[in-house]
């Protein structure tokens, strides 16, 4: 188990910057929800923790390592993709056990650990199937037990549910909830959804543009949003908004005119 | 010579579409060692001889091969001027199309019947596909026998219709002969890609133009037909270059480029003219030519795959 | 088919089936040749129906002298020689634009666009408008009566490369990432996730690439005077020459039956896989 640390990060392609000046940190055990509409640079971040994009400038630390040039397999991190990623040829077993054979684990010990994650997940029957036997559900499963059984610091989910229909999805998210705090892996999660996101994290940090608007539990960007874009983004339903100005005796309720005479009440 | 499928990964790969993984692995020594072996095969055997021969096509050798000089342009003066090269050329033409129009013709009609045929196409498919199989020179054989003037089965039958059936003697027929062989060994690849073509139609198309009021044959001219024209282009091409080059197997065993020249087209030429007749100047210049020409095929080719048919 | 009349239906059947026999009769006439005794074949007309001397002429073809009065190899031999080459240019071409594709999908290196430029060009160039300097270089190197002079010449080709590039892009990239954090390095992803997810590929163009080299007569031709190098299929080329003094049809049918059995068996009882590899390269 390990904190994760995020100082100061930043990513440019070339000459454009996709997220700027990154800051967060992140408790040991804890499941941190990065949330933000499609583009805003949430899947780069987690990439970028999972060794899968270079870092521009900045620092990403795991548990005491500063891990900006360490492979992906050296950072000790599990990930789930969105599409699962499974080797389709290879079967449930074959696909859990695949990173534990390249460690060099025993026989004995690969066993232990792919039928111990089988039966947490409940698919223990599934094990000799090949991934495209399985429903989207299963493989959803398989996915996670790929990441359980190598025992990581810390767990990355990129949008692992988005793939499933939307019953599945409430089920899923409320076991990978449980499974979270059963295992206690410090963990990511990427998601656009921001339900998914206010349920399942116990902090959120909410991108926009590449940048961090706000980082805080689920309550704290309901009852006091930082900005205007959290407040928009997290509400559902969705949030009316009616422009206001700030006067002496409180808050006014502003309507202008095309002839920018202001009408309204005083409240 | 490449497929359609091919070339449409290389066009998306020359305009520099996913040329590259967005992850890959670092740089190392490793990607070096892994294009080496085709990098040595392909320099060693493809771009040594072939600057080999675009040097040789500017040298003369003199009459005992001892010494050569640098002429510049002089073979492809000489071969311009050569009534025998221009009739090759001449000759190339009327062959090539022949061969193409004649094993493209046919694959379209059986292409054009199987696809009707919904339960048996394969069954169809399975019984004509082979002659791809058979080897060019092979293939020349088989018609060598069918046709042998003193015994073969079909001279036996054209007598009967007054003709005397000799290619050893008759250039036409020598013509006739290799044209048909080489047409024959090409209907299996050309009726694949029709009938691969015609399947890819959207049924709901077929059955709209019905419900217009067209009956079959029509709908063949005036749905199918222009839905299908990318792969008749291809195939153009590909029967073009199959007919320049390949057909090199069936020619040398059916008749040697004779009786006289009836039947030397360039890529004959080159041969003979090289390693029977050992003019090295002269045959590379037609090396070259030839490479000038695969090279021009196949950049209209890859203009033309770039329009796609919209559904 | 929107219409199903049954006049239509006859007159389709009607056609594919003609077509079928157009097709087939070079094949069936051949064929019916290597059923007859020499004293036949030299009877005008030829028949057009099998005899009983098939088993006869496959021995005296196979094992026997062949084609009397001729010097050269035995039958099984050319068999053998054909196999070894077909087989050869097959593995060896798969095995170079497998590594050089993985090459230009997966790495970024100086000079990769370099690389691609060069194996790109020999797409350009048939070995038939080299051929001269080809020979040359074959030569020079002392491969000629060799396998390696049969097969290497031929191995040299972008298409299969252009083929696996295509196939390795589809590879979704999320089989590299996950590769990665498996912790497999380049060479245990290559053979233990792409070959596998490229199997069908790669046999599909085994296919294409066996009857490539196996048809190939011009350039065995070529570069092999020893006749213990003979392939089957340039000894037929052999064969007709010395038919022009005596004929021996019977015999020359049977070798060119062999020759063409290995392909024939290999397109139809691999036909899904032929037809793939037929589309997606060619050559």
């Amino acid at each position: 188990m390990a904190e994760i640390k995020l100082t100061d990060l930043t990513k440019s392609y070339g000459s454009t910057e996709v997220l700027h000046h990154v800051e967060g940190d992140i408790n040991d055990g804890e499941f941190i929800v990065i949330v933000g509409p499609s583009g805003c640079g949430k899947s780069t971040l987690l990439r970028m923790v999972a060794g899968l994009e270079t870092v521009t400038s900045g620092e990403i630390r795991i548990g005491d390592r500063r891990v900006n040039e360490l492979e992906p397999s050296a950072r000790d991190i599990a990930m789930v993709f969105q599409n699962y990623a499974l080797y389709p040829h290879m079967s449930v077993r074959e696909n859990m056990a695949y990173g534990l054979k390249i460690r060099k684990l025993s026989k004995a010990e690969i066993n232990k650990r792919v039928e111990e994650a089988a039966e947490i997940l409940e698919i223990g029957q599934y094990l000799d199937r090949k991934p495209r036997q399985l429903s989207g559900g299963q493989r959803q499963r398989v996915a996670m037990g790929r990441a359980i059984v190598r025992d990581p610091q810390v767990f990355l989910f990129d949008e692992p549910l988005s793939n499933l229909d939307a019953k599945l999805r409430v089920q899923m998210r409320l076991e990978i909830r449980k499974l979270q705090q059963r295992l206690g892996v410090t963990s990511i999660y990427v998601t656009h959804d921001q339900v998914e996101a206010m349920t399942l994290g116990d902090r959120l940090m909410v991108l926009n543009g590449g940048y961090v608007e706000q980082f805080g539990t689920p309550i704290e960007l309901y009852d006091r949003p930082a900005s205007v874009f959290v407040a928009g983004f997290l509400g559902s339903p969705a949030m009316n908004f009616i422009p206001a100005i700030v006067e002496a005796d409180g808050v006014g309720f502003a309507r202008r005119h095309k002839t920018g005479r202001r009408t309204g009440a005083s409240g | 010579m490449v497929s359609f499928y091919t070339r449409h990964s290389l066009h998306a790969a020359l305009m520099g579409h996913h040329m590259l993984k967005r992850v890959h692995f670092p740089s190392s020594p490793l990607p070096y060692m892994l294009v080496a072996p085709q990098l040595a095969i392909t320099l060693v055997f493809f771009i040594w001889p072939a600057s080999q021969a675009m040097y040789q096509s500017l040298l003369i050798e003199d009459a005992f091969g001892l010494g050569s000089e640098f002429v510049w342009f002089e073979n492809f003066e000489v071969l311009w001027q050569d009534q025998h090269y221009l009739d090759a050329f001449l000759r190339t033409a009327v062959f090539s199309v022949l061969v193409a129009a004649l094993s493209m013709g046919t694959a379209l009609i059986l292409a054009g019947f199987a696809q009707r045929v919904v339960k048996g196409a394969m069954f169809y498919r399975t019984l004509l596909i082979w002659p791809y199989a058979v080897a060019p020179v092979l293939a020349g054989a088989l018609w060598v026998f069918m046709f042998n003037p003193t015994l073969g089965i079909f001279p036996y039958f054209l007598e009967f219709v007054g003709v005397d059936w000799n290619h050893y003697l008759n250039g036409n027929q020598a013509m006739a002969l290799v044209i048909m062989a080489a047409a024959w060994k090409q209907v299996a690849y050309n009726f694949l890609f029709y009938l691969a073509a015609m399947q890819s139609i959207p049924n709901s198309v077929i059955e709209a133009a019905a419900i217009d009021g067209a009956g079959p044959g029509r709908r063949f001219v005036t749905i199918i037909l222009p839905l299908i024209s990318p792969t008749t282009f291809f195939l153009l091409v590909i029967n073009m270059v199959y007919a320049f080059f390949e057909t090199f197997g069936i020619i040398h065993a059916v008749t040697q480029g004779g009786p006289g020249s009836a039947t030397t087209i360039l890529v004959y030429k080159v041969f003979n003219d090289g390693f029977v007749g050992l003019d090295l100047g002269g045959s590379a210049a037609q090396s070259v030519i030839l490479m000038v020409l695969v090279v021009a095929m196949t950049v209209v080719q890859f203009r033309y795959v770039e329009r796609k048919v919209e559904y | 088919m929107v219409e199903d009349r049954p006049l239509t239906s006859i007159l389709t059947h009607f056609v594919l089936i003609l077509g079928v026999i157009a097709i087939a009769l070079p094949i069936w006439i051949t064929f019916v040749a290597a059923t007859h005794d020499e004293l036949r074949m030299n009877q005008v007309p030829l028949p057009l129906w099998p005899g009983t001397h098939l088993l006869d002429n496959l021995t005296q073809t196979l094992f026997g002298a062949g084609l009397s009065g001729s010097q050269g190899a035995p039958v099984w031999l050319m068999l053998l020689n054909s196999l070894a080459m077909a087989m050869m240019i097959s593995f060896g071409k798969i095995a170079i634009s497998l590594l050089s594709a993985f090459a230009i999908v997966y790495f970024r290196f100086p000079f990769r666009m370099t690389c691609f430029w060069m194996i790109f060009i020999t797409l350009m160039l048939p070995v038939e408008v080299r051929i001269l300097p080809t020979f040359e270089v074959v030569a020079n190197l002392g491969m000629l009566n060799s396998y390696w002079g049969l097969s290497i010449p031929l191995i040299a080709s972008a298409t299969a490369t252009f083929m696996f590039r295509q196939v390795f892009l589809t590879v979704p990239d999320e089989m590299l990432e996950s590769a990665r954090i498996d912790g497999a390095g380049p060479m245990r992803f290559f053979f233990d996730i792409l070959l596998p997810l490229s199997r069908t590929n790669i046999a599909a163009l085994f296919v294409i690439l066996f009857i490539f080299g196996w048809t190939q007569s011009f350039w065995p031709l070529l570069i092999t005077t020893d006749t213990s190098m003979t392939t089957i299929v340039m000894s037929i080329k052999q064969m007709l020459e010395a038919a022009e003094q005596s004929p021996q049809w019977n015999i020359i049918m049977t070798t060119a039956l062999l020759a063409r059995i290995p392909p024939i068996f290999v397109v139809i009882s691999m036909q899904k896989l032929f037809v793939q590899g037929l589309t997606e390269t060619d050559k």
